[in-house]
């Protein structure tokens, strides 16, 4: 599951902008994870602050 | 609610404001949605443009800009530099924008040229008829809202949707976006009369630092690096870094962070009924990362266009053709230049990086554009520049 650190996104909208399955959506200051997400970590790599992560 | 229009414009950047103004100009009906509840902030940039290009776009109020600076210095990875004037230092140098003050601004331009500014309302997704875009849904501070348009505006920016919604992939790989942070940084210690870019691999692998002035003794300094290269929360890690090494006594006043596409000109920023415009279209110059300048450029191209398609009746791809020819024509080729620069800097190893730097020592660069100073690299590391041969004669 791809969890997202509240207290860490900065809310830029990179992750939303290499989701190859469009399952991010940034609301303002909030990160929407849709059921679409394959879970396959691309966006956890290209977070400048570290505030995205896959956990089993 | 149900709203009709001409176009709406999702977005209100710098692209989306001069599309909208430009056809509320030309006398279409235009409504321009912003998702956040402020214009222009949090910004996600370093802020720099060039200052002849920007003032044949616009008349800059003087509170839009920050500072002005006279040139620009590159320091290779063993520190040695070499320095630009501003008016040949190509677009990313001259002014240093207030981009909370800017963006607004250049929205209420848009709303004073007769278009309606709606903030905290985000598109939800197209309406279509026949399969045909017919406007947006949106939820305007969280209340559903029908804005019926034939034409819509993608400005949406690095998260857009709008071509995706149209069936424009416009997914960036890792490869081609840049990963940045930013701190706005009090120190004794900077020189508001320069930009400063610093390469290396170990400073921002497969990018580069920065230190743009923004007043006395106070600037954006941040870095951006590939996506490829990067692992979570690797910017903000470098950035920290770079901060110990080269302002350790910087006081950090303001934190900005975003991802900048690099992935040059995309296939098509046009489908039945759409145009997208700005970072939406990936309309950023792939080796600076700067796109507010492109974005403004095909902003009034999208607007000027938009009033003649809404003329002559035809908002299908091929009735919006002559945007797509025209960005091109105008920006394109820059940024597919720029891109295959890209492509070619971010091989380059750190001696690769000093070699290239320190072989313009000698020589007076000062009065160069880009391109000139491209031409003495090449004439002094052939073989280093080689695969760049086509890109400099």
């Amino acid at each position: 599951m791809l969890t997202v650190n509240r207290y860490k996104c900065c809310y830029c909208g990179a992750c939303v902008g290499v989701c190859p399955t469009t399952a991010l959506e940034l609301v303002e200051t909030w990160l929407e994870v849709s059921a679409d997400c394959k879970e396959c970590g691309i966006c956890t790599k290209i977070c400048p602050v570290g505030a995205l992560e896959v956990k089993a | 609610m149900n709203m009709n229009c001409d176009v709406v414009v999702v977005g209100a950047g710098p692209g989306g404001s001069m599309a909208a103004k430009t056809a509320a100009a030309a006398g279409l009906k235009v409504v321009m949605l912003e998702k956040r509840q402020e214009i222009g902030d949090p910004v996600r940039c370093a802020e720099g443009v060039g200052k002849r290009a920007f003032c044949q776009m616009v008349k800059p109020e003087p509170e839009w800009i920050a500072a002005e600076v006279k040139g620009a210095r590159i320091y290779a990875p063993d520190g040695s530099r070499i320095v630009m004037s501003e008016d040949k230092g190509g677009s990313e140098v001259g002014y240093v924008l207030e981009r909370k003050v800017f963006d607004r601004g250049l929205a209420m331009e848009a709303a004073r040229a007769g278009a309606k500014v709606m903030v905290k309302t985000r598109a939800l997704g197209l309406l279509k008829e026949d399969g045909v875009p017919c406007g947006v849904s949106a939820l305007r501070i969280g209340e559903p809202l029908k804005i019926r348009a034939p034409l819509i505006i993608g400005a949406d920016g690095v998260e857009s949707k709008v071509g995706r919604w149209a069936g424009i992939d416009t997914t960036l790989k890792l490869k081609d976006i840049e990963t940045c942070a930013q701190f706005l940084v009090s120190d004794p210690k900077i020189d508001d009369q320069y930009t400063e870019f610093f390469l290396g691999n170990t400073i921002a692998p497969a990018g580069y630092a920065w230190s743009f002035p923004k007043g006395e003794m106070l600037a954006n300094v941040g870095l951006g690096i590939l996506g490829s290269r990067s692992k979570p929360g690797e910017a903000t890690r470098l950035l920290c870094s770079f901060m110990k090494s080269h302002f350790p006594n910087g006081k950090v006043v303001e934190m900005v962070v975003g991802g900048d596409p690099c992935s040059g000109p995309i296939e098509s920023a046009t489908a039945d009924g759409v145009m997208l415009v700005g970072d939406a279209a990936r309309q950023t110059d792939p080796l600076t990362g700067g796109g507010i300048l492109t974005a403004m450029q095909a902003g009034m191209i999208v607007g000027e266009v938009a009033a003649k398609a809404l003329a002559a009746g035809d908002l299908s791809k091929a009735g919006l053709k002559e945007y797509e020819d025209r960005w091109r024509a105008d920006i394109g080729g820059h940024l597919a230049r720029s891109y295959e620069f890209k492509e070619f800097f971010v091989k380059l190893s750190d001696k690769d990086l000093n070699q290239l730097i320190g072989s313009l020592a000698k020589e007076d660069i000062s009065k160069m554009d880009l391109r000139g100073m491209l031409r003495v690299l090449f004439r002094l590391n052939p073989k280093l520049l080689w695969e760049l041969r086509h890109l400099v004669i």
